[in-house]
């Protein structure tokens, strides 16, 4: 059988989207502060995995002049000045703010459609009512409300000492646009290459995700986002980025800071083991894991995955259970790398002390002044 | 509010790809060898040059400096009688290394990423370090040699046709989903990594297994196997073949064949030639 060959559409480009995602995270286990070389280099090496319509950076450690306070990164789309101008005032009546201005940019970086994006150093002034919350859980509040409210204003950064940076366009063009290698430095950096899932690239959309100092970059489609969606309104968290990931954030707000579990308990809620695996287990075994799928079931993350999460001091890669992602961790000196691939580590650290991949559902746990990433190697390959 | 940006849609593989003339200064040829530097170089653009020199009858290339460029290897059918190529990889090749490899050898001096071997028809892959997920995917001939432990899905849908069948051998273990709906082919996963008694990583071995055999040596609990796997008495026939594929490992890796000889070898073949052939039919 010969096949007829249309000779008016011999070249055409594939219709599949071959991209990804890309993944890097770098942190200095010793605190020491560098600047986004690494991060930016890495993701460039991942380029493939991207498509330009997403990039983004969180960087800890940025603002140690006004650390003690909440540095909000707010974007007005369309660079809108009413919302501007709502937002100011909203800030106002609820924080002290200590200052602001506009974040500094490139006008001839090849970013799409740059919003306004402005940066505030707040701290919370609680009247009656909201005198009974915690600063954390009155300026997530707060936070939900310019989101959910202010059309145009979606505050994308919200943690102390530490900044979000995200956009459309290539990671590098993302960079270039706050001009990250130049400006800032920090002890920690994580990277997000490509766009958000099931939505169109816009820049509240990209990469990464963040409440408060929690941040989270993505690769993968998180299935069961309507049933994590709705148990997370439950505590107050409203999802408005309109995308997966952004349950992500939330949870382990929720988990972590509030209800203070560790991460290696949150990633068995996250990834938890299948249950003809824990019916192999010891009974001790057995009955947490058992009590973690009950309890947080909704909370399950189902659906192909691999996240870096990150807040002060720690930060985290880990898989779906069954690694439908991938992760390589690396180590070299005091600096310790999570990856979704072993060649960007090596693109800016071609010599490694460690170079391994955990278990699907296996963090790697990454702290300040601790070893802990080590206890991942057991496990790894 | 939200602007769709579609038509912003940038090719990542092919934006800024070189002509050949124009990157022929990465390649030094010598005679029958050459060097390619790949530091600069794109995905593309590396195995463009690898088509070069098979061209120009070199028969042993070093590509130096590799970061993370993907399909080394791929688009080198060259019709015969030409000579294949021996390709030293000096630094990390990026994913699908070897992807539909026709008949050339592939020798990494380091780790590899995922999908080594995709789809692979002929020659050898031989990795002097660990490898990523799903090697040997759809192979449907040569062999693989990887020195250290290899990740998920390693081996998934391997194949086999008549006389065709391929070898893939692993010196360390693997993870979780290890020949997963294997068709056909052989893998050995000689488990040197593992301490003394430490049973192999992987859950869910040779899960949808259809075909093909599996040689693993040291211990694995059942409850690590798939539903489709059983375990049967080794033959003649397969001790003839794993002795002359460790020999080949212990060859290249300079490891003690007798060592790795004396430990303890299952077979694993699949229980049905279609696992899931009832579930559909009526």
């Amino acid at each position: 059988m010969r096949f007829e060959i249309n000779r008016e559409s011999e070249r055409h480009l594939p219709d599949k989207d071959l991209q990804a995602c890309g993944l890097f995270g770098v942190m200095n286990i010793e605190g020491k502060r560098f600047g986004g070389e690494m991060a930016i280099k890495a993701i460039v090496n991942m380029r493939a995995r991207g498509n330009g319509l997403g990039g983004g950076y969180a960087v800890y450690g940025l603002y140690p002049e006004y650390k003690d306070y909440y540095a909000m990164h707010i974007m007005f789309q369309d660079r809108n000045m009413d919302a501007k101008k709502k937002v100011d005032e909203f800030l106002s009546r609820n924080f002290d703010i200590v200052y602001d201005e506009e974040i500094p940019t490139n006008p001839e970086a090849r970013v799409m459609y740059p919003p306004l994006v402005w940066r505030y150093f707040v701290a919370p002034k609680k009247k009656g009512e909201d005198a009974k919350f915690s600063d954390d859980d009155y300026v997530v509040a707060k936070v939900m409300h310019i989101n959910t409210s202010i059309e145009d204003a979606y505050v994308f950064s919200s943690g102390k000492d530490m900044g979000v940076f995200k956009g459309v366009g290539f990671p590098e063009d993302v960079a270039e646009f706050f001009m990250l290698d130049e400006l800032y430095e920090g002890y920690m950096w994580t990277v997000h290459s490509r766009f958000p899932t099931n939505t169109p690239g816009w820049w509240g959309g990209a990469h990464p995700f963040s409440i408060l100092d929690w941040t989270v970059v993505h690769n993968g489609e998180i299935s069961s986002y309507g049933t994590n969606r709705r148990f997370l309104e439950m505590h107050g968290y409203y999802c408005t980025l309109f995308t997966d990931t952004e349950v992500m954030a939330y949870a382990v707000d929720l988990l972590m800071r509030r209800q203070g579990l560790p991460i290696e308990i949150v990633s068995k809620i996250f990834a938890a083991p299948m249950w003809d695996l824990i019916e192999n287990m010891d009974e001790k075994k057995k009955k947490l894991y058992t009590t973690l799928r009950m309890v947080y079931a909704p909370l399950l993350i189902n659906g192909p995955f691999t996240v870096i999460v990150a807040h002060h001091g720690e930060m985290f890669g880990i898989t779906d259970r069954i690694r439908l992602r991938p992760i390589t961790a690396g180590a070299r000196g005091d600096l310790v790398f999570l990856s979704s691939e072993e060649a960007a580590i090596r693109a800016v650290s071609p010599k490694l002390d460690l170079a391994w991949t955990p278990r699907g559902g296996e963090p790697v746990v990454v702290r300040l002044k601790r070893k802990d990433h080590l206890m991942s190697l057991k496990e790894s390959v | 509010m939200v602007s769709s940006l579609k038509f912003s849609l940038r090719d990542m593989f092919l934006e800024g790809v070189r002509p050949l003339e124009k990157i022929l200064g990465y390649i030094e040829v010598k005679g029958e060898e050459a060097v390619i530097d790949a530091s600069e170089l794109k995905h593309k653009e590396v195995n463009d040059l690898l088509r070069y020199t098979a061209l120009n009858k070199v028969k042993k290339v070093e590509v130096i400096n590799v970061v993370g460029q993907r399909y080394i290897g791929t688009r080198l059918h060259i019709p015969n009688p030409s000579p294949r190529l021996e390709i030293h990889i000096k630094g990390t090749p990026g994913n699908d290394l070897g992807a539909f490899l026709d008949g050339h050898r592939i020798i990494v001096h380091g780790n590899a990423q995922d999908g080594v071997g995709n789809t692979m028809d002929d020659g050898e892959i031989v990795v002097h370090g660990r490898a990523g997920d799903v090697v040997a995917m759809s192979m449907r001939g040569g062999r693989i040699y990887i020195r250290d432990n290899v990740g998920y899905r390693t081996a998934i849908h391997m194949k086999e046709y008549v006389g065709k069948i391929p070898v893939l051998v692993i010196g360390g273990t693997a993870q979780d989903f290890f020949g997963e709906y294997m068709a056909g082919g052989r893998v050995i996963l000689l488990g040197l990594s593992l301490k003394e008694g430490e049973k192999h990583k992987a859950h869910y071995i040779g899960t949808g297994m259809h075909g093909g055999v599996i040689y693993l040596r040291g211990r694995v609990e059942k409850y690590q196997l798939g539903k489709e796997v059983g375990i049967v008495d080794m033959e003649e026939e397969d001790w003839k073949f794993i002795e002359e594929q460790v020999r080949r490992y212990c060859t290249y890796f300079n490891r003690d064949m007798d060592k790795i000889m004396e430990g303890n070898f299952l077979k694993l073949v699949p229980v049905s030639k279609r696992p899931y052939g009832k579930i559909y039919a009526y």
